[in-house]
């Protein structure tokens, strides 16, 4: 605190996207008290009271919003903690994350909720908790979606095991609706994909692995689609979680033009990675949803490029060393992807695609925030100051080794990506730096 | 081929030479009789030292991973592992950990090449004599046709054969119950083609392979075997009428009753127990490949 009790932070000569406001040009920030107190071309702050951060050269945009993460805690801190899952989220521009309920217990209570959020869990990035949609994620029994809420929670979801029955499904989208809260699905007809590894077709044929049909995901999509508009409630609001298949994204596009409030996120690995990456069963190319088609993997980049796909979300999913280096179908789904999120994006979105980084930055931020109604991913005046610096075009090569989580399995290992994230302020809090001569204002 | 040849004649004494009081180790996952033991001979016959670990009688039943099994076994000097393995792709795994040169005795539903080699082997000595000792190459096998009937689904034997004997320029037909045989499978590679009936796929083959069901792999797959035996069962009649010339394959285990009856594989144009034999040859070139011990060879 400097001598008027008041904190100060000039973040100046940057480029600043805000694609909440639709700014894009060359601005100055200030910071006071953990808020943004004013974004102008030209600021004159009283320089005894205001620390300068220099952002000259480098992109100046909201801390980013990850609406899918596995943070593990409580239950598996071996393969993750919520400190250490949020520092790898700070050092990879995100200063909010979902984390699904699929914990040790499972968070089915506002309990658990309220302890995921607790000061003691020294989170780096804000943890925004998803609650469980049915007791133990069962499908069986709903749980307290009010409480939930009330506690902290910003949506429902029993994420990697779907809600298959109708009736569940129906019960869940209407307390939700109710309590004001979004349904995420997994979509995946589990009875399709017993005992399998990957992507069904001539790939899985040949490497003798059995294969998840498209239809497992498309035919929970359309059903879930049905349920909503047969429910016909205007606050219901159902979202799918890692959107891998052509033919979901299509039910998604269709339930959209008809006016349903139907929304999706995609994985960076799937609009970056096909099923050619399991060739040699290297289990860090196993995930549920598996990686898909070049086909498929088009969709998304084209789901993304038209507006269809509402986000960027990595699901990140860390596991031990030990649990993926096992024999492939044996290994867990799942591979970490807070810090690959942003360089992944636009080395493929931006770079091979054109996308622009304002629209780039809005799927990483602005746009995952409103979708869970979460007060961030914006530099407005009077926002909280979640704040990144990005060297949009400088590259660098991602060492796993390296990697702030406390598991290594990405298959994005010695990966050269552009965009390096400078620096990551949560609520005026330097959260991840690269430069240590930036000092903690 | 060339290199079993020679093997198999040489002078046993001499071959005893070429991996004399070296390691080799045996690793099954999976009960094997055939694939365990020719490999077993071939390494013996080198003159290694061989030990056998099996999934019932080791820390495996433990939960030991494969990791740990393969890096025990490098600590013990093993220098070649061959694996048999239920998860397909399990020998890309212990590749990687171990670092040790794998010999795949057949993983999961994925691949099980020595049992491929070994029925090229067999189909050269029987349709191509004059290749058995000398190069060969893409068209070696050109007018070729192997059928191959049965659990596609589930056989690594099918997609080692069918991967490799195109290859040759052999054309490979598949044949069995859309349960069993996937649309998908002629997509794995060239010079493959689906035909589902079993009389019609049989004219103009000269090779007939029969596969076993794969009842262990199932996996809660319902079948008709009444309906399976009455339309793909391979019985002397069908032979008679539509293939009376064709050399009649089977990697084994058979199950005479089901897949095949006594009289085929019992019968004149069987060539199973060649088959079997023909394995110690591949295999123990195999070894001799994998530990740098293969025979200088005088190119045709």
């Amino acid at each position: 605190m400097s001598s008027n009790d008041v904190n100060r932070i000039w973040i100046k000569g940057g480029h600043l996207i805000d694609p909440a406001t639709k700014t894009d040009g060359p601005r100055d920030l200030l910071i006071e008290n953990g808020r943004i107190a004013a974004v102008d071309t030209k600021l004159n702050a009283n320089p005894g009271d205001v620390q300068v951060i220099d952002a000259t050269g480098l992109v100046v945009t909201p801390g980013l919003v990850d609406i899918h993460v596995h943070l593990r805690e409580p239950g598996q801190s071996y393969k993750e903690t919520i400190a250490s899952g949020t520092a790898a989220a700070a050092a990879g521009g995100f200063t909010s994350v979902a984390a699904m309920p699929n914990t040790i217990p499972v968070n089915d209570s506002a309990e658990i909720t309220r302890w995921m959020q607790a000061p003691e869990r020294d989170a780096r990035a804000r943890v925004y908790p998803i609650g469980a949609a049915t007791v133990g994620s069962m499908g069986a029994t709903l749980t307290n979606y009010e409480a939930l809420r009330d506690s902290g929670a910003v949506a429902v979801s029993d994420d990697g095991k779907p809600i298959l029955g109708d009736e569940t499904m129906r019960a869940v989208l209407s307390a939700a609706a109710a309590a004001g809260l979004p349904v995420i699905q997994h979509a995946e007809d589990t009875r399709l994909t017993g005992g399998c590894s990957m992507n069904a077709g001539p790939l899985a044929f040949r490497l003798g692995l059995r294969g998840m049909p498209v239809e497992a995901e498309a035919g929970i999509v359309a059903r879930d689609i049905a349920l909503l508009r047969e429910l016909d409630d205007d606050r219901a609001h159902l979202h799918v979680a890692h959107l891998s298949t052509k033919k979901a994204l299509d039910h998604v596009r269709a339930a959209r033009h008809s006016g349903l409030h139907v929304t999706c996120e995609v994985t960076p690995h799937h609009f970056v990675l096909t099923e050619e990456a399991v060739d040699e069963y290297d289990a860090h190319a196993k995930m549920n949803p598996p990686l898909r088609t070049v086909e498929d993997r088009d969709a998304m980049i084209e789901g993304l490029l038209d507006g269809t796909i509402d986000c960027i979300a990595t699901d990140h999913a860390p596991h031990a060393a030990h649990e993926k280096e096992q024999e492939f179908e044996r290994a867990p789904n799942g591979i970490t992807g807070l810090e690959t999120s942003l360089g992944l994006s636009l080395a493929v979105l931006h770079r091979r695609h054109g996308m622009s980084l304002l629209q780039i930055l809005a799927l990483l931020s602005a746009r995952p925030a409103a979708l869970l109604g979460l007060a961030a991913g914006t530099l407005a005046v009077g926002a909280t100051a979640d704040v990144v610096l990005l060297a949009p075009e400088t590259e660098w090569a991602f060492r796993a080794s390296e990697s702030r989580s406390r598991s290594r399995n990405t298959p994005f290992d010695g990966w050269s990506l552009p965009g390096k994230v400078r620096l990551t302020m949560r609520e005026a809090r330097i959260v991840h730096r690269e430069d240590p001569s930036i000092r903690q204002p | 081929m060339q290199a079993a040849s020679f093997l198999e004649k040489e002078d046993p004494l001499q071959r005893a030479h070429r991996l004399a009081k070296r390691r080799v180790a045996l690793l099954f996952y999976e009960s094997s009789t055939r694939t365990r033991t020719s490999f077993e001979l071939a390494a013996k016959g080198l003159g290694a030292d061989t030990t056998l670990v099996s999934a019932l009688s080791s820390s495996i039943e433990k939960g030991e991973s494969l990791k740990d099994t393969g890096l025990t076994l490098r600590a013990l000097g093993a220098e070649c592992i061959i694996l048999r393995h239920p998860n397909s792709g399990a020998p890309y795994l212990l590749d990687r950990v171990t670092h040790l040169p794998v010999l795949n005795a057949g993983d999961g539903m994925h691949a099980h090449p020595s049992q491929a080699l070994l029925d090229l082997r067999t189909i050269l000595h029987r349709l191509r004599p004059e290749h058995t000792n000398a190069e060969i190459d893409e068209s070696t096998l050109a007018g070729v046709t192997v059928l191959i009937t049965g659990d596609i689904l589930h056989s690594r034997v099918a997609r080692s054969n069918a991967e490799l004997l195109p290859r040759l320029g052999a054309r490979v037909i598949l044949c069995g119950p859309k349960a069993l045989l996937p649309e998908c499978a002629s997509e794995i590679g060239p010079g493959i083609a689906i035909e589902r009936n079993f009389a019609h796929a049989m004219r103009g083959a000269q090779v007939v392979m029969m596969l076993r069901i794969q009842k262990e792999r199932l996996a809660g797959l319902e079948l008709n075997l009444n309906d399976y035996i009455a339309h793909y069962q391979l019985n002397a009649e069908r032979l008679a009428e539509n293939a009376p010339r064709a050399l009649v394959m089977h990697p084994g285990p058979m199950i005479r009753g089901m897949e095949i009856t006594s009289e085929v594989a019992d019968g004149p144009q069987s060539v199973i127990e060649e088959q079997v034999r023909h394995g110690v040859a591949v295999r123990t070139a195999l070894i001799a490949r994998a530990l740098d011990a293969m025979p200088e060879l005088v190119s045709a």
